[in-house]
């Protein structure tokens, strides 16, 4: 309750999964039924956001897309913590050639801004919604090992690592028994804003075509299909859009939260 | 400072050859022949076995590498799938608009995050200030495309329905005139300025809390001066190096926005050249825009190492 903010953000993350979650339950209409002789309605008391360019309702497609928008959030934040949160701890701990090597490697992934690198990729691999989220993962596997190697390098010189090494432990004891626990906190902080950041990416990459299949209701694709209409019936396109955005805002501010909590160093 | 700027050059060598292998490396993920991938899916089988050829894709990889590096350093980066013209010249011929767009956009948003984040500063915990961050968080999680796709409506169906105006207000596609300008240079313009805002507020913030600071009041100076004279000259600092960097980040943003406004860019050509499965093209311009990113920060680095000499001494 001292960070109202927080509170407001952990709302609207808990109501987005709540979303996605039991969309199936909770549409009130089929999201992928198409009815032409709906097409483009403006919100009405039976469709309360509306209809698509093909009748759809947007209501039911915004609750399905949330559970993807979800799944791509998760399943992109697993991938670079697992890649990156390694290369981290084995840069941070080990030293030497392996962090020389592991850095430059973070700094020329780095190199490209920002979306720019999942683009790339993208555009190479085929478009699909598996190649997207890889994509979007790889972007955040520079993240994640930077701050994880930067967590390592403080905890590392830490007097209980020392007593730790001098009482016989291993390298792979304390990374595991010392190390990871510590470099928790960061990660959690992190994964909750790189899941905003996620989001943000997977609904660009939709705009431009380059993710989730043309019918499937991911909020990206929502919105280069209504960007066709824009004048005729804009509503297509602005509420896909709010919803990115406070889902957006929600895990953001949820993750400022969380790092004001967990790990006051990290402000 | 000499050595400083040769140490942070050494260190961008290495990053500008990794990013250079990535970009030539990127084109063997195209599912199936990379001679087809280039030559493109309707070319003849001598032009594919000339490209092959040409591309030395039966050489080792680091051979194919060094001799890309080669042509590409020499401004041969082949030649496109679609239009047939070298990649260089539709480069040369898209990059300044991007520039001027992305320009304008880092004005743009210098002029008022920063106002804005000053003024918040002064008034910390206040309506204006509570106001205007969240308009700034609103603004870091609002999609680029997204806000573009509001001004159309906003400029181009709202204002002329609401003032009866016969067509839009301002145009929502294309280039020519100072009013293709503002469009897209405010949603391009609007995530950069809620990042600065929120930044210089921070920075403001710091400094103000400062001893000079407190000396200065109880010296009796007037508030105007304690805020510009000493507390905004010592947070420019930071603030200068986040504009800086906000440039190399708003000419990869500008894929998103020339997009939406069909801006004739570097970015429309990339977007282009995806949906044509262009790939010499794909790989000229993300190789361009991420040399350009890499030496703007770079640039940025070396003028923070001459304005804040505690950096190069560290």
């Amino acid at each position: 309750m001292r960070n109202p903010m927080a509170i407001i953000g952990l709302g609207i993350v808990l109501l987005f999964i709540f979303a996605g979650l039991t969309a199936d339950w909770i549409s009130p209409h089929d999201y992928d039924k198409a009815d032409f002789t709906m097409a483009r309605q403006v919100p009405s008391s039976t469709h309360w956001l509306g209809n698509d360019e093909i009748g759809r309702d947007l209501f039911s497609r915004l609750l399905h897309g949330a559970r993807i928008s979800l799944g791509i959030g998760l399943i992109s934040v697993g991938i670079g913590v697992s890649v990156g949160a390694v290369m981290g701890i084995v840069s941070g701990y080990f030293g030497g050639a392996a962090d020389l090597i592991i850095m430059r490697l973070v700094d020329i992934m780095l190199a490209f801004p920002s979306i720019l690198l999942a683009i790339m990729m993208v555009a190479f691999l085929g478009p699909s919604l598996q190649n997207a989220m890889i994509a979007i993962g790889v972007l955040s596997i520079p993240v994640y090992a930077r701050l994880v190697r930067s967590s390592t390098l403080s905890y590392k010189e830490e007097v209980f690592i020392e007593a730790s090494r001098a009482l016989g432990s291993n390298d792979f004891f304390i990374l595991l028994r010392h190390i990871v626990p510590n470099v928790f906190a960061p990660i959690i902080v992190q994964s909750t804003l790189q899941v905003a950041a996620s989001i943000q990416a997977a609904a660009a990459l939709g705009f431009l075509g380059l993710g989730a299949p043309p019918d499937v209701p991911e909020w990206g694709n929502m919105l280069q299909k209504g960007r066709t209409y824009i004048f005729s019936a804009p509503h297509i396109v602005v509420f896909p859009g709010l919803a990115t955005m406070f889902v957006v805002l929600g895990f953001s501010l949820l993750g400022d939260g969380l790092r004001d909590a967990l790990d006051p160093r990290l402000k | 400072m000499t050595t400083y700027v040769l140490r942070r050059l050494f260190l961008a060598i290495p990053v500008l050859i990794g990013v250079s292998f990535l970009v030539f490396w990127s084109i063997r993920w195209v599912p199936g022949d990379p001679a087809i991938a280039i030559a493109g899916e309707l070319a003849t089988p001598e032009l594919i076995a000339k490209v092959r050829e040409d591309m030395g894709l039966d050489q080792p990889i680091l051979t194919q590498y060094s001799s890309y590096l080669w042509r590409t350093l020499q401004g041969d980066m082949g030649r496109s799938v679609r239009s047939g013209l070298p990649v260089s010249d539709e480069i040369t011929t898209r990059l300044p608009r991007t520039l001027q767009l992305a320009f304008t956009s880092l004005i743009l948003s210098a002029l008022i995050g920063i106002p804005i984040g000053v003024f918040s500063a002064t008034r910390p915990n206040s309506w204006f200030d509570g106001g205007t961050m969240t308009i700034a968080l609103l603004g870091v999680s609002m999609p680029i495309f997204w806000l573009g796709l509001m001004l159309m409506i906003l400029f181009a169906v709202l204002i002329p329905k609401w003032f009866g105006l016969p067509g839009p207000l301002l145009p929502p596609t294309g280039i020519g005139t100072w009013q293709h300008f503002v469009m897209p240079s405010v949603a391009l313009a609007a995530n950069s300025m809620a990042i600065q805002a929120r930044m210089t507020r921070a920075c403001m913030l710091e400094v103000l809390q400062q001893d000079y600071i407190r000396t200065a009041r109880a010296k009796g100076q007037v508030e105007w001066k304690v805020v510009y004279n000493h507390a905004l000259r010592n947070a420019l600092l930071p603030i200068v190096t986040i504009v800086g960097l906000q440039f190399g980040t708003l000419i990869g943003g500008a894929v998103l926005t020339e997009t939406v406004f069909a801006w004739p860019g570097i970015g429309r050509l990339l977007v282009d050249a995806i949906g044509y499965r262009d790939y010499p093209i794909i790989q000229g311009t993300v190789m361009v825009i991420t040399l350009g990113f890499v030496l703007t920060n770079l640039i940025v680095d070396i003028l923070y190492a001459y304005l804040n000499p505690r950096i190069r001494y560290n």
